[in-house]
């Protein structure tokens, strides 16, 4: 880590100064009414992981190039690395914890399994969650469209061609009759940034 | 990351006093997907962080407005990309924000959080240029326009006064019917930093307006008034010696890693020709 000697505080405070206290934050995650005391530094996706133990959302990059640590935030993808989980407050976020429902995986997750998308598996979440964002935004999409929705998320093992195929096999299986169920949760609307504070109360707790 | 306050307040005149009390020491989030990083990586250390999506004043919508669009201060990129106003009248505007970062990027960064932190290389900056903008501003002493063209100052730096923050961002009507188009070099396709990124509108009154980034310390706005560029039938030898002299005062970095300055004034001189070109066939067609 380099710190430009212009940036440098002259008194460094220690890690937790009591200048900030922590923040009550009420959101829904996977379909279950949470609330937690956060410290204000703390991102979304330590919160998950380490305060929620949700730890399929994965750390990697920790400046929004890879994608590891997507989740959906109001429907939208976000990296959760670059958000802190006070932000969340009042939202409803999805991670790959909550794809799977009744003891059956999503359709996304069969497709990756069925084409062999997964090779060392750490990208794979993020892949999921954004693959999921796009479907519901785009039921249908182009492999160019596939290419441009999943471009913020690196696979370092390099199966992009498993993944796009996965993504187009599971857009094309959600056409067949009785095939598997559309994709789960309203599609997105608008894009904005955070919404009220209420929590949602559309979601009982589990 | 170093721990800091977190203010939320939910009107303007809160965070405008948020900011006067707590003066350098204080940032302001609303995307974060600058502010975060540097937060993490230890450039930037303020005691105060001001959350200023709550603001009822600072909103995400993008209005008509006096026969041109204000884009509220937290709308984000996937908005202004998907916006059918902006793509038909804007359309270079819409294609700059369409190729920032990545969606997850796009579903959180706003355009006023990206001429705040003012890249030389932001995506949005030479569209913006191009049509004019003007931003609208926020502080102690009340309200004030700022023409885009005197905002930039250079990587991260400003003209917004201490205590000022921005609220809008007004894309005025245009005069006349135009072409335009942004594009840009990166090192592969999908999500990079752009190592040249260029606008150009050609108005039907035969102005034409580029604007280039990515190529000295801030965005840079030139225009040609004689009409060559904008004549569909004028040789191309000549416009690209018109751009070439255009495009004089770019001085790219010796020190960036993503390419070298001789490519960059190679590429911004392609660039420009080809978005020429471009742009006359849109004004042709009626295609904004």
């Amino acid at each position: 880590m380099t710190v430009s000697p212009e940036h440098a505080p002259a008194t460094a405070r220690p890690e937790h100064a009591p200048a900030a206290a922590s923040h009550r934050v009420a959101f829904t995650v996977n379909g279950r009414a949470r609330s937690i005391d956060v410290a204000p530094h703390h991102t979304l996706l330590e919160v998950l992981r380490d305060d929620l133990g949700l730890t399929g959302t994965k750390e990697c990059c920790l400046v929004g190039e890879c994608g590891a640590c997507t989740v959906l935030v109001d429907d939208v993808s976000v990296d959760s690395c670059l958000m802190f989980a006070v932000e969340a407050d009042g939202s409803s976020v999805t991670t790959v914890e909550g794809l799977a429902t009744g003891g059956r995986l999503h359709r996304l997750q069969q497709a990756f399994m069925d084409t062999g998308a997964v090779q060392c598996g750490f990208c794979i979440p993020g892949q999921l969650i954004a693959a999921q964002a796009l479907l519901a935004d785009t039921p249908n999409p182009s492999r160019g469209e596939v290419e441009d929705g999943l471009a913020g998320n690196l696979c370092r093992c390099a199966g992009y061609e498993q993944i796009i195929e996965a993504v187009l096999m599971a857009a094309s299986a959600a056409d067949r009759p009785g095939g598997p169920a559309t994709i789960e949760g309203p599609a997105r609307t608008t894009p904005t940034g955070d919404r009220a504070s209420t929590p949602d109360a559309s979601v009982a707790p589990q | 990351m170093r721990t800091f306050a977190y203010e939320r307040p939910t009107s303007l005149g809160d965070a405008i006093a948020l900011l006067a009390e707590h003066g350098p020491e204080a940032r302001l989030l609303v995307g974060g997907t600058d502010l975060i990083i540097r937060l993490r990586d230890g450039s930037i250390a303020p005691r105060t962080v001001v959350d200023l999506k709550r603001i009822g004043e600072l909103d995400a919508e993008i209005r008509e407005h006096d026969g041109g669009l204000v884009i509220g201060a937290r709308t984000v990129m996937t908005a202004i990309a998907a916006d059918a106003r902006i793509r038909r009248d804007y359309r270079a505007l819409a294609e700059g924000a369409a190729v920032v970062g990545s969606v997850q990027i796009r579903n959180r960064a706003t355009l006023a959080g990206n001429i705040c932190n003012a890249s030389p290389a932001a995506d949005t900056a030479p569209a913006l240029l191009v049509y004019g903008t003007r931003v609208v501003a926020a502080g102690p002493s009340g309200s004030r326009i700022i023409p885009i063209d005197e905002f930039f100052v250079r990587s991260g730096v400003t003209t917004l006064a201490d205590g000022e923050l921005v609220t809008a961002i007004e894309l005025p009507r245009l005069a006349v019917r135009q072409g335009s188009v942004a594009v840009r070099r990166t090192r592969r396709r999908g999500h990079d930093l752009a190592s040249v990124t260029l606008a150009c509108s050609v108005g039907a009154d035969g102005v034409t307006r580029l604007a280039y980034g990515s190529l000295g310390p801030r965005p840079v706005l030139v225009s040609d008034e004689t009409g060559l560029l904008a004549d569909p039938s004028a040789p191309e030898e000549g416009k690209a010696q018109r751009l070439e002299s255009l495009f004089s005062s770019a001085s790219p970095s010796p020190r960036s890693m993503r390419a070298s300055p001789d490519y960059r004034l190679a590429m911004l001189n392609v660039l420009g020709l080809r978005a020429v070109g471009t742009a006359i066939e849109r004004l042709a067609a009626g295609a904004g």
